[in-house]
């Protein structure tokens, strides 16, 4: 099994779940940026946060034999700070870097008017860069903020194949399907989405412009869980070309759409414990040569 | 550097197609008419023009600049052109270049200095580059534009921090010229040190200490050949050997350190 999981906020993870990931499978994600659970105060904590995820964690990655991508965005809850309001400035700048292949996470937490801003305003840098959109959906009034989503993705003008709106469940899945986005799930141990309700959804709606993910993050959550629908799928029937196409070529082929996934770069040549970032490396001192600088 | 007819420096003109060729000048071109574009076209420029080796031995751009690193300087070429004017705005984009890079980006605009007409005004981000221990940085922070302008307190610290993090000396410009005897006596130092800790010393002090021999003298290094501790003996015998290995090498060295200076 080949496993791209489109979302999971490795930052939070430890090098423990980048090997046990690698020995289920996992050879590319997706990090979005997002809310790390103490909100920012600042432009500059945003600013960063994205350099991190852009340099030192896809570093990380790239030793345990994973090719790591970012998208970028102030994201909904943030967006209502106004201390943060100055990211959607700097954007631009890190839009066009290499290696980030969609605007994203955006949408809505609370629905809040300044959500709404800081959403519509990235649904149009996302046009100016080429980029798809990854869009959250909130927690609170689900069906509401995904209506909502849909609405202002076909106001400002975005294709619907190069949004992909994300954590859905039974009762938002069909109203996405319907407006030509793609469906991305989380599964979560006990919160969004588990495999075996995931398998009851593509039974039903099948694997076009489907996606899983394992979202995880700081919070109860576990980065194996794309790995685990998989597994659900098989048992219940589906056979291993369908599951390749859920974990791999789907992602693959909606995120391809930036023109900038690095599938050949970092990482994909398998672990390779001996390159540094900047100077560090992840093994705090301890260097597999026995070059000594 | 370009000029409005679409001239650009030979090794890119080999470098790149045709069609390469044109993405880039149109990017230097919009950055003409409208100097912020350079924000969104510096970061894009590997994936939209050329990325890789210039030659074929540097792949990091250690000794001088990538193919990535030369297509973003025809890019702040252009932005100097664009704000010849406005001095103190240039410095300002040129820094948040640096600021908001990546390493990549970073290393370009480190690269591209000597392009602009800003003076000292970009040693700020020099400074940065030799507080990392990325090794590509630190290269580039003592490339053409750090070795004219940083004072020579700093420049010294540079050249060490380079023996420190792995940097080849033969990538410092100006060594040979700007080498001193305060320099050779902090190498020297730095020499005991290891020498004194069992450990190795890498082969470049010589080309510090060559033309400067008389400051290892203040240094017990002899000494260590007698030490009560094996690998402190040893070390200092390897120290010693490499000095006549080095006298060996060093006209072929030279010669290398001189065609990258160009």
């Amino acid at each position: 099994m080949r496993v791209f999981d489109p979302h999971i906020h490795m930052t939070s993870r430890t090098t423990g779940d980048y090997e046990a990931m690698y020995a289920a499978g996992v050879r590319a994600v997706v990090e979005p940026a997002f809310w790390l659970g103490q909100p920012r105060t600042s432009v500059g904590s945003f600013v960063d946060y994205f350099d991190g995820l852009l340099g030192w964690e896809r570093f990380r990655a790239a030793q345990f034999g994973i090719v790591h991508h970012a998208t970028i965005a102030l994201n909904p809850k943030e967006a209502n700070d106004p201390r943060c309001a100055g990211v959607l400035d700097v954007l631009p700048r890190y839009l066009a870097k290499d290696g980030v292949v969609a605007v994203g996470e955006v949408g809505f937490d609370s629905a809040t008017p300044e959500e709404e801003k800081a959403f519509i305003r990235q649904l149009e840098l996302a046009g100016e860069h080429d980029l798809p959109v990854l869009v959250h959906t909130p927690h609170r009034d689900k069906v509401a903020g995904t209506s909502r989503t849909l609405d202002l993705v076909e106001t400002v003008g975005v294709p619907p194949e190069r949004v992909l709106v994300d954590h859905l469940n039974e009762t938002t899945v069909d109203m996405v399907g319907d407006s030509g986005c793609w469906m991305g799930f989380s599964i979560y141990p006990d919160t969004k989405m588990d495999e075996h309700r995931m398998v009851r959804i593509l039974t039903e709606r099948g694997l076009e412009r489907m996606v899983v993910n394992s979202a995880a993050d700081w919070g109860r959550s576990d980065p194996l869980k794309t790995v685990r629908t998989g597994e659900a799928m098989l048992a219940s029937g589906f056979d291993a070309d369908a599951v390749d196409r859920l974990l791999w070529s789907n992602p693959v082929e909606f995120f391809a759409q930036s023109g900038r996934l690095l599938l050949d770069g970092p990482g994909s040549a398998g672990p390779d414990r001996t390159a540094t970032f900047e100077g560090n490396s992840v093994l705090r001192g301890e260097r597999p040569t026995t070059a000594e600088a | 550097m370009t000029d409005r007819n679409g001239s650009l420096p030979d090794a890119l003109e080999a470098a790149l197609d045709a069609s390469a060729r044109g993405r880039l000048l149109d990017m230097a071109g919009e950055i003409r008419d409208d100097p912020v574009r350079v924000r969104v076209l510096h970061p894009s420029a590997a994936r939209v023009v050329a990325r890789g080796p210039l030659v074929p031995v540097d792949h990091d751009g250690v000794y001088g600049p990538t193919l990535d690193d030369a297509v973003r300087e025809v890019l702040v070429g252009a932005l100097g052109e664009a704000l010849a004017d406005d001095r103190p705005r240039l410095v300002e984009e040129t820094s948040d270049l640096y600021r908001y890079g990546d390493a990549d980006e970073k290393r370009a605009v480190l690269r591209a200095l000597p392009v602009l007409d800003i003076g000292d005004l970009a040693l700020p981000l020099v400074a940065d580059a030799l507080r990392t221990n990325d090794v590509r940085l630190v290269a580039a922070a003592l490339g053409p534009y750090g070795s004219r302008n940083l004072d020579d307190q700093a420049w010294r610290q540079g050249v060490l921090k380079c023996l420190f993090v792995g940097v080849p000396l033969t990538a410092v410009a100006r060594l040979d010229e700007r080498c001193d005897e305060e320099l050779a006596r902090m190498v020297a130092a730095y020499c005991y040190e290891r020498v004194a800790a069992g450990r190795d010393v890498p082969d470049d002090v010589w080309l510090v200490l060559a033309g400067h021999a008389e400051v290892l003298d203040d240094y017990p290094l002899h000494d260590e050949l007698e030490s009560e501790y094996a690998d402190r003996r040893a070390a200092a015998a390897r120290f010693l050997d490499s000095r006549r290995t080095f006298s060996t090498a060093s006209s072929v060295s030279a010669a290398d350190t001189n065609s990258r200076e160009a």
